[in-house]
């Protein structure tokens, strides 16, 4: 007999327990959450205290785009644009960020159970924007107080999970390293918030840590955000072929051919960023880093060249429908943070007792 | 194709694990490094891939200093096949063996139609072709070896160094797989595997290097390092080889030990 027959018949499973792949539906998936996305913007624009009806927003932007008379109150322009569209486009931006960032770090730390909550990159950057706004910092001030300090945190995790775990369960390690850093980096805001101001500084804080888009007025808001993010996910779509293979470890990957201390170290800058500039925008928002990017694999797979794209737009509609909840549920604003935990918390929880082999 | 590796010392940091290798293979040789546990083979496999620096000595391959090549030109010469283990994520086998063309595409590039083709030839080569689609964590560890064997000839190296290839395998999977690494050699690959049977020496190697403790080296042909002496003194246990011609198949070896009680 010769070997090529003998390896033919390697005892393998039956032929018949052969799964089909995840069909080519990248592209019909992709346009399809655009399509969501849009839906949900358009609607979100109509949804709030002040209601606007879809014709009227329809015959704003004609006129806004053929240049035709003002046809609608003055007050209408001004909600919708400086307020409800601001908002919307950054609750949009938020979840984006939170969700490419929570992919890529379970790809590079090759860790389903990470994301910038776990990895404390959440709390650190809280602690940095915590201490700008003590100290009455402008907006990029914050913004890079937050990335430094959430990058210090990211660092600080996975270095003490490397010096600890040497050569055991690197998965739960870093869990563990994670929560050590986060919790440090809490009792530091918290330190933060004992000291500040009660009459002013306080609650600003507070509110903020809650996790809330309300303070987002006017498109500068929006810009400001927008530029550390596109900076952010440039990096993460260049790179969604490397973090596949990194998602094997470091040794394996650079056995391919990457050069994985330079890829490594942009894919984190990139991602802390993400989380950095989302977290001191919105507060304390958890969950959308650890949640969306499973959801997304479940209708994807695990290649990031799919997943990558799909988690930012699953995390831009996911926080814009928790934002709409969250403006409009009760007569009061709830906080975004608590919202997220509370849809986000249980989801996991299913996702985890359904969970396929593989994904936890 | 032509390694050379003359006088080489590996090791962590300060520490010096193994030193005095030397030994060189070009195209069809198979060389099986045999070696009691923590002797060093993985380190100096990590040497030779380039994840540790090399202390002292040379490696040379296609006569340029190993240490010249950029990780993606060591990549392009050098295909890995590390032991089967199991990812967080759940790829498909065709996503997996895609994962070997790294090497050779641009920075920001993903793999092309082009590569899928060739990722298909060699699960088509390896008789696998059946598990493309199927996800990689599911499989079973025969075929999950087969399945890096395959992502590291896409790889289209000119050495394959493969990492205990016969590990974790049934007895049935082990001869197969060994039989597949001649094959791969036949063709002109040069191979360099670890193993902890001395048997599979017999079975394969073209040359042998059997490490011991206290840096002791030996290497050369499989009849000249697979002694019931040089194994003794390596691992410690009382070894004897016998052989049996067995006409059509020739000369058949084997390493049977001696139980002491």
């Amino acid at each position: 007999m010769n070997t090529q027959e003998q390896i033919s018949r390697l005892p393998f499973t039956d032929a018949i327990l052969i799964k089909k792949a995840k069909k080519k539906w990248t592209i019909p998936v992709i346009m399809a959450l655009s399509l969501l996305l849009i839906t949900v913007f358009v609607l979100s624009l109509n949804l709030g205290r002040y209601g606007i009806p879809l014709h009227q927003i329809v015959s704003v932007f004609a006129d806004k785009i053929f240049g035709l008379p003002i046809s609608y109150p003055k007050t209408l322009d001004a909600v919708l644009f400086n307020i409800r569209i601001p908002r919307i486009l950054t609750a949009i931006l938020v979840g984006w960020a939170l969700a490419a960032s929570g992919a890529a770090y379970q790809g590079l730390f090759k860790n389903p159970m990470v994301s910038p909550d776990i990895l404390g990159a959440s709390a650190g950057s809280g602690f940095g924007a915590a201490i700008a706004i003590l100290l009455s910092f402008s907006t990029v001030e914050i913004q890079a107080s937050a990335f430094l300090f959430g990058l210090l945190a990211v660092f600080l995790s996975y270095s003490l999970s490397r010096t600890i775990g040497k050569n055991s369960d690197m998965v739960l390690i870093l869990v563990l390293t994670g929560m050590v850093v986060e919790t440090l980096f809490s009792s530091l805001t918290s330190v933060t918030k004992y000291v500040a101001d009660p009459d002013s500084k306080l609650p600003e804080i507070t509110f903020w840590l809650m996790g809330s888009l309300s303070k987002i007025l006017g498109m500068t808001d929006v810009i400001k955000l927008l530029i550390p993010v596109v900076i952010g996910t440039v990096p993460l779509l260049l790179f969604r072929w490397q973090l596949n293979v990194l998602s094997f470890g470091e040794e394996e990957a650079k056995a391919l051919g990457i050069d994985t201390r330079k890829v490594r170290l942009i894919v984190i800058l990139s991602s802390t960023l993400l989380t950095a500039s989302a977290i001191s925008v919105s507060g304390m928002v958890g969950w959308i880093g650890l949640v969306v990017p499973h959801i997304a694999r479940m209708i994807v797979g695990p290649d990031y060249r799919k997943l990558m794209p799909v988690s930012m737009l699953i995390g831009g509609i996911f926080l814009l429908m928790t934002d709409d909840v969250a403006r409009t549920a009760l007569a009061i604003e709830i906080p975004l943070g608590i919202l997220t935990a509370l849809i986000g918390a249980p989801f996991f929880l299913i996702l985890l007792l359904k969970g396929k082999k593989g994904w936890i | 194709m032509r390694l050379e590796v003359k006088d080489a010392a590996c090791g962590y940091g300060l520490k010096t694990v193994i030193q005095g290798i030397s030994f060189d293979i070009s195209s069809g040789d198979i060389l099986c490094l045999l070696g009691p546990n923590g002797v060093g083979k993985t380190t100096f496999f990590k040497t030779l891939l380039g994840f540790l620096k090399l202390k002292s000595g040379e490696i040379r391959l296609n006569d340029r200093d190993i240490k010249t090549f950029s990780q993606k030109e060591r990549a392009r010469s050098i295909g890995y096949v590390p032991q089967a283990h199991t990812p967080p994520f759940p790829f498909t086998v065709l996503q997996v063996v895609l994962m070997g063309r790294t090497a050779h595409l641009g920075s920001f590039a993903s793999p092309s139609r082009k590569d899928v083709n060739l990722a298909d030839e060699t699960l088509e080569m390896l008789g696998i072709s059946f598990l493309r689609d199927r996800i990689y964590t599911e499989i079973s560890g025969g075929e999950r070896q087969m399945v890096l064997i395959a992502r590291a000839l896409t790889q289209q190296p000119e050495v394959l160094v493969m990492d205990e290839p016969t590990s974790n395998l049934d007895f049935g999977n082990q001869i197969r797989v060994l039989n597949r690494i001649r094959q791969l050699a036949a063709s002109g690959l040069g191979v360099v595997m670890t193993s902890h049977f001395p048997d599979h020496a017999f079975l394969c190697a073209s040359k042998v290097a059997l490490m011991q403790r206290s840096n002791v080296f030996k290497y050369g042909t499989v009849d000249e390092v697979v002694t019931e002496e040089n194994l003794r003194s390596a691992y410690g246990v009382d070894v004897r080889i016998t052989s049996t011609n067995d006409g059509e198949n020739g000369i058949l070896k084997a390493c049977i030990p001696v139980m002491t009680a």
